[in-house]
């Protein structure tokens, strides 16, 4: 099919245009802004990662018998800080979404270069800053900072962490406003709303999560910070505040930051879908303004994480209601993802294995989250292992799937190399049984009554212990999933198959350029006369005729 | 009935059957819809896998018709769950008249209980089967929570206010109780045992445990020690403050002609913070006793105060009042 690929890649691409660190550090390219923000992810989800392996080894027995109590209260409460502030929140967005917002629209940069950027010197700053506090001592709060434990009894870095979690917040928010002035200014010509991609419009609906949420995180911890320096009162009942306060404040950001999390996610499914299957997403519109439902209802539910928190029961009842109510988007995503499944061709490729995992693990974790929302269970699986294996079945099998299939998926296209296709299915296959058998023995493990955040549990219990093996058993499955794409990546970069433009075929504006892209993207502004996914068989020249093409830059 | 039934917690209250009920629909939902999302899935994924590199499936906008069909039912659907578990939670959450009143402080990290007739206990709560227990809890540092899986039970106790839960025993045994509330170091080590007895059995606990002053009678003590007795009365009749005989349970109109019930977080507000809430035709005088007594002693000036009253709170033994209903019994409100 070489005759196809036109144009020639460039010999200059954005990865190549300029040498040297300071290349790096000082560069205003969305798509090395990506590949940097890439690097510091991937530190903090192995950071996050030992943590983890720690947590599931000492869990092993019902004694604490690896660390001591303060030091596991640590570990957890570290492993929670770093997982969803500085892995979760910015994964998708920060370096799928930097890289292809103005591929996919075909623009050649974000709005505001200088403003990326900055972002991502926000985001290593409040990450240096969080690294100093664990390494100075740490924090035992939990990662939702409770007072007035928080504020009053913890003897650890509170006020150092959430400073490094406030300062990373700005870098969300930045992102989220560069999104948005980006989405609805700087689409090529032709590329109306409804000829975006999906990954465009979950992204949408993500930046408005950002910029709308993250400064009531940020106000949060400012109080909790005061209350801690100061002791101003506010969560204190004896001044008069109120320690329910805090949860309200901290739950009105943290449970739309979930959507944060997960809304991208869907995005990347979405386009893994329709492109691996060479069909057009069923139902369009449902799925993109799903996207925007989950947002604006993400921001109502956020009582019913306070069940049990002594909030009045018509509260309750209200939250509980909304929160079954922002199920159905979700639902009909998953229902619109198979029904585009229907009469297609799907190719079995690491990305798509990545999506059907996605499909199952996400519907799994949706559905427990029924248990949930539902008052009268969540009463008892409220603060118990049932809710660590339903948000790590959104959390890890939801976004962290999605963004490795993504990752694989553009792969070609930020690295300018080919994967090895073998170890990538392999990789995923372990990485989907490891996932269930860590994950779904605490579904059971939780309604049996264990509680989160436990460093011992009680011998008599034999079954606990049971379910707990068989949890890091998998754990470890897992954690040798994750390492083998860290190592056939990092091989890919100098030893993999140099990718064509446009390996698998697809019409997207990101793949009408070369792999990896120049730095403008596209020489000439792309004309869109096409919806998304419209699917022209590769024997077909127009695939590569529809738009106006850039020419091979001659040197 | 689950007791053998190894994915289920031991199932010992009368609440705790109805909650698995729920427990067992939603799984059905949730087990059913995705072995149908996954079979559906892997049907198409083999059915339509990819014979040709060329092949190009022709294009399917969408349909109204399904869109809707995939909204409404699953709302149905969600509704059934989100009304049935309301209604449960609202059994679960609304305290019963008539209960067995226990009072819980809990501190890092442990339990202290009280019961009405004065005998107290650390991580270690005795109660009887058949008899509605409720707990009134509070905490002298942190937020805790008193989980009892048997029971499918569980609410925080918070720093400042009085919360509460209740349930009535249906099988003699020891059950695990947890604090669920994260706490610090020591969280999973906070917790213990609750004993369920039979009536006879309880009754010769209590007998055995007797020597113990009552909450009312230490909080009578505390009452004339902390000179409350200058003021409301040395039997609490009432003088420059307001009488208290006959208040608890009972409405209180405030100088700003708002009514009020005189419950339990009214009666520790008006010591704590005595000018939040005065009563219609007294002066703001009395001084704040916040920081001079502790939860415990609290607790015990409540249940003086509530002592004033006609009794509405529950003798303290086994044996159930004439209006509760047979061991066993659903209780709803």
């Amino acid at each position: 099919m070489e005759e196809f690929e036109i144009p020639k890649p460039p010999r200059v691409n954005y990865l190549n245009a300029e040498h040297g660190i300071k290349s790096w550090l000082l560069t205003k390219d969305h798509k090395r802004i990506a590949v940097l923000y890439l690097g510091g992810i991937s530190f903090f989800f192995f950071i996050g990662s030992l943590y983890a392996m720690a947590i599931r080894l000492e869990l092993l027995t019902p004694q604490g018998d690896l660390v001591q109590s303060s030091t596991y209260n640590k570990m957890f409460t570290q492993h929670g800080i770093i997982m969803v502030f500085f892995f979760l929140i910015p994964s998708i967005p920060a370096t799928l979404g930097n890289f292809l917002v103005p591929m996919m629209i075909g623009a050649k940069d974000l709005a505001f270069p200088r403003i990326n950027l900055l972002s991502w010197y926000i985001y290593i700053v409040g990450g240096a800053v969080t690294i100093y506090a664990l390494l100075a001592g740490g924090v035992d709060t939990g990662w939702t900072f409770y007072v007035p434990y928080s504020t009053t009894f913890s003897n650890s870095y509170v006020v150092i962490t959430g400073v490094g979690i406030f300062i990373s917040g700005f870098s969300s928010i930045l992102t989220g406003l560069n999104f948005i002035v980006t989405i609805h200014t700087m689409r090529a010509p032709g590329m109306t709303w409804y000829r975006l991609p999906l990954f465009i419009w979950s992204h949408y609906a993500t930046s408005l999560i950002m910029i709308l949420g993250t400064p009531v995180i940020a106000i949060t911890l400012l109080l909790v910070a005061f209350e801690r320096l100061a002791h101003i009162g506010i969560f204190d009942p004896a001044a008069g505040g109120d320690p329910v306060l805090f949860q309200h404040l901290f739950w009105f950001y943290s449970h739309p930051a979930v959507y944060i999390m997960v809304l991208p996610a869907m995005g990347v499914v979405s386009e893994l879908i329709a492109n691996f299957s060479r069909k057009n997403i069923f139902g369009y519109k449902f799925v993109a303004f799903s996207s925007l439902a989950i947002a604006v209802l993400g921001f109502l539910v956020w009582g019913h994480h306070m069940f049990v928190a002594s909030q009045s029961v018509y509260a309750g009842m209200i939250f509980s209601f909304l929160s079954f109510a922002v199920a159905i988007p979700s639902a009909i995503k998953v229902f619109n993802w198979t029904a585009t499944l229907y009469k297609s061709s799907i190719s079995y490729d690491t990305p798509m294995l990545y999506a059907l995992g996605f499909i199952g693990l996400f519907t799994i974790g949706g559905m427990t989250g029924l248990f949930l929302a539902s008052l009268a269970t969540d009463v008892h699986l409220s603060d118990t292992y049932f809710i660590v294996a339903h948000f790590h079945y959104i959390m890890v099998g939801g976004t962290l799937l999605a963004y490795l299939g993504g990752l694989h998926y553009w792969w070609p296209k930020i690295s300018g190399r080919m994967y090895p296709e073998g170890w990538g299915r392999f990789s995923a296959l372990i990485i989907f049984v490891g996932f269930n058998l860590t994950f779904s023995p605490q579904f059971v493990l939780g309604y049996m009554g264990m509680p989160r955040r436990y460093h011992t549990y009680p011998a008599d219990l034999v079954s606990w212990q049971v379910l707990h093996v068989l949890s890091t058993a998998g754990a470890s499955i897992l954690g040798v999933g994750l390492l083998i794409p860290l190592v056939y990546l990092a091989w890919s970069l100098r030893y993999g198959r140099i990718a064509e433009s446009n390996p698998w075929h697809l019409p997207g504006l990101e793949w009408q350029t070369s792999s990896p892209p120049p730095t403008e993207n596209f020489i000439t502004t792309p004309i869109v006369t096409q919806e998304a996914y419209e699917f022209v068989s590769p024997e077909h020249k127009q695939i590569v005729g529809r738009f106006e093409r850039e020419r091979p830059v001659e040197i | 009935m689950q007791s053998s039934f190894p994915f289920v917690p031991e199932s010992a209250s009368t609440l705790s059957g109805e909650v698995d009920a729920l427990y067992f629909y939603i799984s059905g939902v949730t087990v059913f819809f995705t072995l149908l999302i996954s079979a559906v899935v892997l049907f198409f994924v083999i059915r339509y896998r990819r014979r040709n590199p060329f092949e190009i499936p022709r294009p399917i906008e969408g349909s109204m018709k399904l869109e809707t069909l995939w909204s409404v039912i699953p709302l149905l659907i969600a509704m059934s769950i989100f009304v049935w578990g309301a209604k449960l939670y609202f059994a679960e959450y609304r305290p019963p008249q008539n209960a067995l009143e226990v009072y819980v402080v809990g501190k890092q990290w442990m339990w202290k209980f009280q019961h009405a007739t004065g005998q107290r206990e650390i991580n270690e709560l005795h109660v009887p089967i058949g008899r509605k227990i409720k707990l009134i809890m509070t905490t002298e540092d942190v937020i805790h929570d008193v989980f009892v899986p048997a029971f499918r039970i569980k609410a925080d106790v918070v720093p400042g206010k009085y919360t509460t839960e209740w349930f009535e025993a249906t099988k003699p045994g020891r059950y695990h109780f947890f604090c669920a509330e994260y706490c610090g170091m020591n969280h999973s080590g906070m917790g213990g045992w609750v004993t369920v007895m039979e009536p006879t059995e309880f009754d010769n606990w209590l007998s055995g445990n007797a020597n113990s002053e009552s909450p009312a009678t230490a909080g009578r003590q505390m009452f004339e020690s902390l000179g409350c007795v200058t003021c409301h009365g040395a039997n609490a009749e009432g003088g420059r403050g307001p009488a208290l005989l006959g208040v608890f349970g009972g409405k209180v109109v405030l100088n700003n002609s708002q009514t009020i019930i005189a419950d339990e977080a009214y009666v520790r507000e008006s010591i704590l913070n005595p000018q939040a809430k005065i009563v219609s035709g007294f002066g703001p005088i009395m001084p704040s006793f916040q920081g001079l007594v502790n939860e415990e002693q609290l607790l015990d000036l409540v249940a003086y105060v509530k002592s004033l009253s006609t009794p509405k709170t529950a003798t303290p033994t086994a044996k159930p009042p004439a209006t509760t209903k047979s061991p066993g019994a659903l209780a709803r409100p």
